[in-house]
């Protein structure tokens, strides 16, 4: 009987969360109309979640590149070309590494920050005072954020992509002992614009999922400090488990089958 | 003219509202006098919409609060000021913009015009050169005053004062009970008062209201108040720890407390 009882409240529980959180959604993009509102914040946010979170993306790319030029060499043992080094530098920084190690780099910086910051807003009643002073706060709080997320995520990693490669590049000269031509000569030779669109609209849907994680964990933080760490720890899972799911989303529904 | 009408409201099993009923008509200064966590913050989130009734009605002017579309609930907003208990101030923003947010929302005025009217709230509040200072910069009375100023701001038909006084000295309640006097008999503004504080509650309200188990135990005028028969309500406005006894007892705060809670649970309307 407890096990059915326990049963029963985890699903109610997770019932009621799924609904929430597709209200909330609803509410935001209902928000979305109201350019007016959102738009100076937008800006601002682009700054604070992009801009200011560029240099985490670029350290992350240098040592991808580096650490893929030197596996690539050591996989390929003499039987493959070492221009093929440039070959799987470029496929799996731009389809995979950019987008996958910057958006789970970001959802901890991007996702800890919006659900801690808006947390405490919510526990401090700065929420409420927005409301009372007749401001949505979806348009003044979440839709800014979710718009800077998803514009900047894929700036952030085309960024990371070109530093990657260009890391890869230079460990494979400085290293590998690797021509300049050679590199490129295989960084070139299965170059498609579709692996960098692919992997931007990719940084764009995980930009779009870990913002609003961020404001929807914030924005229902209860109960002071802890709620408020609460709602930072379980953006960041959240995000990051949402970035794994999209990966493999984007895998199924757009790579798998192309040639 | 504000108007609750038997709200019942609960959090989960904790019933906080049960059948409030209360009209504020216009002009007046109602307090709102009751134990902590009584509900009456509770009661006042549901006149700006913050909260919405599980059954009863709040209205505004003759708008029902809880069924007014988001767009009506807005412009209905724009009318109410609401001073929060800790000022709910935006701390990434200093004090001028803090001030200056309501009317920036309104976009009926120009920025020098805005300038203008956050610098004469403030120097009502008596802080005229905080304005490019941050919240955090501020102590609590003066961040209390900064939230009646961003409340005042906007010239509201009404205004919701959440404990405007709690946890301050009495020089500086004193300064905070002035203004909401000046408010009202200067502006015409209508207020709800919460407040634990019945110094400020005589010298602020024009009817006191006790919110007790969820609903107006004594609503009257001061005097009517001040001479109330009901123990409920004399206990409280005499600061007594027992619905019989004439003062806490500090040797014994065990059984004192126990018999208040008792009184608390007990008696009728």
């Amino acid at each position: 009987m407890n096990v059915i009882e326990a049963t029963g409240r985890w699903v109610r529980f997770r019932v009621e969360e799924a609904g929430r959180a597709g209200r909330f959604l609803e509410e935001a993009a209902l928000a979305f109309g109201s350019v007016r509102s959102w738009l100076p914040n937008a800006t601002l946010q682009m700054r604070r979640l992009g801009v200011d979170s560029l240099p985490i993306g670029l350290l992350i790319a240098v040592f991808t590149g580096i650490v893929l030029a030197l596996l690539a060499s050591y996989s390929f043992t003499g039987a493959v070309p070492l221009y093929f080094v440039g070959t799987l530098v470029e496929k799996t920084i731009t389809l995979e590494l950019a987008p996958v190690l910057t958006g789970l780099a970001l959802a901890g910086r991007v996702g800890a920050n919006i659900a801690a910051e808006l947390g405490t807003m919510r526990v401090t009643e700065q929420v409420d005072a927005l409301e009372t002073l007749a401001y949505d706060p979806d348009s003044y709080l979440v839709v800014p954020r979710v718009v800077a997320g998803t514009i900047m995520f894929p700036l952030i990693v085309g960024v990371a992509m070109i530093v990657g490669l260009g890391a890869g590049w230079l460990a494979s000269i400085g290293l590998l002992h690797l021509s300049s031509d050679e590199f490129l000569k295989g960084a070139r030779m299965f170059f498609s614009t579709f692996d960098v669109e692919y992997g931007l609209v990719k940084a764009g849907s995980f930009g779009f999922a870990v913002t609003l994680i961020g404001c929807y964990k914030g924005l229902r933080a209860r109960g002071g400090a802890e709620g408020v760490g609460n709602a930072a720890t379980q953006a960041v899972v959240y995000s990051a488990v949402m970035i794994l799911v999209l990966d493999a989303f984007w895998a199924m529904t757009w790579l798998h089958g192309r040639s | 003219m504000i108007k609750w009408v038997d709200v019942y409201k609960a959090f989960g099993e904790k019933k906080v509202l049960d059948g409030f009923t209360l009209d504020v008509h216009e002009g007046e200064a109602v307090v709102i006098i009751g134990y902590s966590g009584a509900g009456k913050s509770v009661a006042i989130k549901h006149v700006v919409g913050l909260l919405e009734p599980d059954r009863g009605t709040v209205e505004v002017d003759d708008n029902d609060v809880p069924t007014l579309p988001r767009k009506e609930l807005y412009e209905l907003r724009a009318h109410i000021g609401y001073v929060f208990q800790f000022a709910a101030l935006f701390d990434s923003m200093t004090i001028g913009d803090n001030v200056a947010m309501g009317l920036r929302k309104r976009g009926e005025m120009s920025e020098s015009d805005i300038a203008h009217r956050v610098a004469e709230a403030l120097e009502l509040v008596d802080l005229p050169d905080v304005q490019h200072q941050y919240p955090a910069e501020l102590s609590g009375g003066m961040r209390k005053r900064v939230g009646i100023a961003r409340a005042v701001a906007l010239r509201p038909k009404y205004i919701l004062y959440d404990e405007p006084t709690t946890g301050l000295d009495p020089v500086t309640s004193a300064v905070i009970d002035e203004l909401m006097i000046r408010m009202r008999e200067k502006l015409g503004v209508t207020s709800v008062v919460i407040t634990h504080d019945m110094r400020s509650a005589y010298r602020v309200g024009s009817r006191i209201a006790m919110l007790y188990d969820g609903r107006v135990r004594q609503v009257g005028t001061v005097e009517e108040i001040q001479h109330t028969k009901d123990p409920i309500v004399r206990q409280f406005i005499e600061g007594r720890a027992t619905l019989e006894g004439d003062a806490a007892s500090l040797a014994a705060p065990g059984p004192a407390f126990e018999s208040g809670a008792t009184a608390r649970g007990g008696g009728a309307e």
